[in-house]
Formats: C-alpha cells, structure tokens, sequence
C-alpha cells in the first residue's frame, strides 16, 4: 500500500502545505510518494526528496502543467493513482481545484478536508462551518482526499533523502488556457502557517485603519487577516478573509479586532490555540470563543497593546 | 446560449446547528431550510447573463426531497425560465450529484453550468469539478469574474494568494465564489409569476444512474467546546495573561 501526495508548489518552491499533507499520509501508514507536476520544476522535486517520511518524488515536467490547470493535471493524476490506495492533496484553492476532478476521472467518492486520522479508511471531517464533526469511512478502491493543513502538524522540511523519478507523461488537454494573475504582495508571515494572527473586522471602519493592525502585526511578527465584513466593504483584499468561505486558521494565538464573530469567521478560526477578542459590544459572540476578552474601543486599545509589547 | 444552474436546499445559514444526541447527524427537524447561499450567487450571474442577451434560456435543477420544489420555485421568481427536480430521499454524495447532473447536460446541452463552489451544509466543494471531468469540461471554480467572449469564458479566479484569471473553452463548467455579484430579492409579481413556470420531475432511476456512495458516515458529534474565556479589564492585564499564562507572546 502506498500513498501518492500531490505537491503544492509554484513552480519555484514548495508549498509549506505539503508538510501536513505528508503528515496525514504518515498517520494512514505506507509508502509515501509526492507528485511534483509542473513547469522548469526541479527545485521544488529536490524540496521534495529531502521531506522527512518521503520515499519517493515523481516528477512531471511539462509546460502543460506549469499552472496546475486542473484540465492538464487531472488525467495525470488519475492516472498514476491508479496504483495507489491513497491520493492526497491540501485543501488549498489548488487542491480544492484538482482533486475532485481526479476522484470523478476514477469513478470514486472524495472525502473533503480531513481533520484527522482514525485509520487507513476511516477520517474526521468537519461539517456545517465546523459547527459538527462527521467521522465518515470509505470502502472506495482508491482513497481519494484532502487534508485540513492545521489539524496535521507539519513533517520536517529537511532530513529525507528520497529517490527523484522523472515522468515522461502529460499534454494540454486544449480546453483550458492562462491569462494571468494578481498576487497580493506581503511580507508579513503567510497567514494559514502564521503563528500569531491578528485580524480585523467592520469595526476597523475603512481600510486606512488596518495600518493599526499591521503595526501591531509587525510588533508580534503576525499575519493579518479579515473578516468577510472587512473584504466585503473594501477594506482588504479577498485573500486576506478567514473564515469558512476563506482560509482556516489555527494559530497559537488569535487576536480579533472589531470582530463580531459570526458562525461563517468562527468556522475559520475557532481551532486556534488561544482568541484574543477587542470588541466595544460587550453582547459580541465572539466574546463566547475568546480566552481573554477586552471591552473597549479598539482606536484606543490597539495603539496601547502595541505600545505595551 | 443556453445556462443550466444547480441549487441545493440547505439549512439557512443563520441557524446555529445541533448535532443529534444518538451521533446519527445533525437535527434539521422545523430547522428552517432555503437555498445555498453560492447557489444564490450561480441564479443571479446565469440571470444577469440573461438579461445582457448573452444567455438565452436559464435552466435551474435541484436534486433532493420534494421540497426542494421551493427553492426551484425562488430561482424562477428570481429570472430562471423554467426548472427540473431530479427526485430522491437520499443523502446524495457530491460523485452521485455530479453523475445526476451530467444526465440533465447530456439531455440539455447547455453551453454553461453554473454551480455554487460549495454547499454550506457538507462544505464538500466538489461537485463542480467533477461534473467538469465527467463532462469533459473546461473548470472555472471559486469565480469572482465571468466575461464571455465568444467561444470563450475569461474566468477571474479567486486563489490563495490573489486572483488568477483563465480562459475557458465552451461549453465550461463555473464555481460561484461570495464576491462574483449581490444576488437579488425575488418581488412578490414575480413570485406569483414563478407558480406558473414549469418544473419537470424526474428520478434517478429515469436518468439511468445509479447513486451508490463508498463514503458512510460513521457517526457525527459536537466540536470540542472550548473552555470558558475571561474579561480582563486593561491592556496591560491582557498582556500580562497572554505573557504568563497563556505563554503564547
């Protein structure tokens, strides 16, 4: 029994999320290979070799692959799992992307974002924006997943020593091209592997007011992150959203700033380790998840916590 | 062209769920129930295509209990012209889902399927992608942008770190993220207009597919509860807490 994990990368490096990835194929037991698909690639296959619990790297090396279009990706993941009991991918917006159109390829059910182990063919999952945790077991041939980044503990970077095979496979299936993107520019610490987060909502008022956010950020060596009132009212870009419509965060500590804490953010960020709530509505539910709540007006609170740091 | 949308009736996102005591799921008796907020989003684009006279039909399906009809209902009070039901009392996996949908676009031949990117019941985000495969569609999944040009759909998607924008060949398959449009309310004209669009019902079964799942869910609980939090009453005592007790700065 071997497990095929799909590297999350861009072409360059290799994306921190196949740390947990391989974490949660470590827990199923097996072999673990990594699928590296992509263009001008090698850097990241050799990333990929020294990862602690690798045995093995394939690499796909092709310009059809170089922006992990799921219409080129797909097939080739499909058909490599074939000889695998496990595929397993991040839920990232990449994983997400791929992978469902690979378990349709081989016919079999996909379990979504596990956030635990039980055994090789029984995984906790998270339903109803985290308000429930199914355990599901699934009889499929193929075991066809993604995994929750913060329910794993990342697997050392360094310390494998795993053999590279290069894959002659793969070809642009013609249906799909690139255009372009827009990355958002940031040299805070990425904010699903930060390990303090300090996030603004509504209550922050425009967008000039995260600039308090992000001193306080800088101060902690956080990320920053919104709520989707925030993003919704133009004060931060999308990318920045926790929540269940965006990315799930479980930092060591979580601090929400003018942050009611609707069942759609609480989904994003109530695994955290501790919640730090600064909120004027004493009434505020997330007051209810907070370890340490402030009352108060956070135009004040803020610069002195700063200060105070 | 011709807009096929998939809706799903779920539990209205404000409702606070409860896990069932026995650990067989989650109560939704009396728990009222509308239609999935991204599905919402996926009517008001193929309704707003319509009305640029891109698109010249809108068709809506739903795959669930009789009751979905309602939600039928809501999208053609909202400009869908005419509706299927694909009958079942079962809980349908997103595999099944899919292969039932690619029976209603065999027999439809739409030029584009919108879907909402994930149901806020089963937070599966699945079932797009993998009626794309099945079809052998191009995938636009997590749209905050769709721009048809021709043969052609510019998709903007929204990823990790950005936005990422592709061209899609038609016919294609669209995932619906928040920010793609507002959806609009349904007036009561147009309500009592709906009553009279026609809803076809078929079953599984008709469709020749079988909706067999490998997935069992095994049993459902409550989160672990977090412990109870305190106030503290200055900046100075949070910091103290946060540097003593919770060791965390």
């Amino acid at each position: 029994m071997a497990i095929l994990v799909i590297a999350e990368h861009n072409n360059a490096a290799l994306g921190a999320a196949t740390l947990n990835t391989v974490a949660a194929a470590q827990q199923i037991g097996g072999d673990i290979h990594v699928l590296v698909a992509g263009s001008a690639c090698a850097a990241v296959a050799e990333a990929a070799a020294k990862v602690a619990g690798v045995s093995k790297v394939l690499v796909a090396d092709n310009a059809a692959f170089a922006h992990q279009l799921p219409e080129n990706v797909a097939p080739l993941i499909a058909e490599l799992g074939k000889g695998y009991s496990h595929v397993l991918a991040a839920a990232t917006t990449t994983g997400k992307n791929v992978l469902p159109r690979v378990a349709a390829l081989l016919d079999v059910d996909q379990i979504s974002e596990i956030v635990k182990v039980e055994s090789p063919d029984t995984f906790k999952r998270p339903i109803y924006a985290g308000n429930a945790i199914a355990t599901v077991q699934s009889s499929a041939a193929i075991k066809v997943i993604t995994v929750r980044g913060t329910g794993f503990d990342p697997v050392a970077a360094e310390g494998g020593a795993a053999a590279i095979e290069a894959l002659a496979a793969g070809s642009d299936a013609g249906i799909s091209s690139f255009v372009g993107e827009e990355l958002a520019k940031s040299e805070r610490p990425e904010l699903t592997a930060a390990k303090v987060v300090v996030s603004g909502g509504r209550g922050m008022q425009n967008g000039e007011n995260f600039a308090l956010l992000y001193k306080l950020a800088d101060k902690l060596g956080a990320a920053v992150g919104a709520s989707r009132a925030a993003v919704d009212a133009g004060f931060v870009p999308n990318d920045m959203q926790v929540g269940q419509t965006g990315k799930i965060v479980a930092p060591q500590l979580y601090i929400a700033v003018g942050i009611s804490g609707a069942i759609q953010h609480l989904a994003g960020m109530k695994d955290s380790k501790v919640i730090v709530a600064i909120n004027k509505d004493e009434e505020a539910p997330i007051f209810q998840v907070a370890d340490y709540g402030l009352v108060g007006d956070l135009f004040d609170i803020v610069p002195e916590l700063e200060k105070a740091l | 062209m011709k807009i096929l949308v998939a809706v799903k009736r779920v539990v209205d996102y404000n409702v606070k769920v409860r896990v069932k005591a026995d650990g067989s799921g989650v109560d939704l008796a009396n728990v009222k129930m509308a239609m999935n907020p991204f599905c919402e989003i996926a009517v008001e684009e193929a309704v707003r295509l319509k009305e640029k006279g891109i698109a010249s039909e809108v068709v809506v399906v739903s795959i669930g209990s009789s009751a979905a009809q309602e939600q039928l209902r809501t999208a053609l009070a909202l400009g869908a012209d005419r509706a299927v039901l694909v009958e079942s009392n079962d809980e349908l996996g997103p595999l099944a889902v899919a292969k039932l949908l690619k029976a209603v676009v065999d027999k439809e031949q739409p030029q584009l399927v919108i879907l909402g990117k994930q149901a806020i019941d089963s937070d599966n985000n699945q079932t797009g992608q993998m009626l794309a495969a099945l079809c052998g569609f191009a995938q636009g999944t997590f749209a905050s942008r769709v721009e048809v040009a021709g043969d052609q759909l510019n998709v903007t998607r929204e990823i990790d770190g950005g936005l990422q924008t592709v061209a899609l060949k038609l016919p294609a398959i669209v995932t619906t993220d928040l920010r793609l449009n507002e959806p609009r309310y349904a007036s009561l004209p147009n309500i009592m207009k709906a009553k009279k669009k026609p809803l076809d019902v078929v079953t599984p079964d008709a469709l020749g597919v079988s909706t067999a799942s490998t997935v069992k869910v095994l049993k459902v609980e409550a989160p672990a509860a977090r412990s109870a939090g305190i106030k503290v009453g200055s900046v100075a005592e949070l910091v103290e807490k946060l540097k003593n007790e919770a060791k965390v700065i």
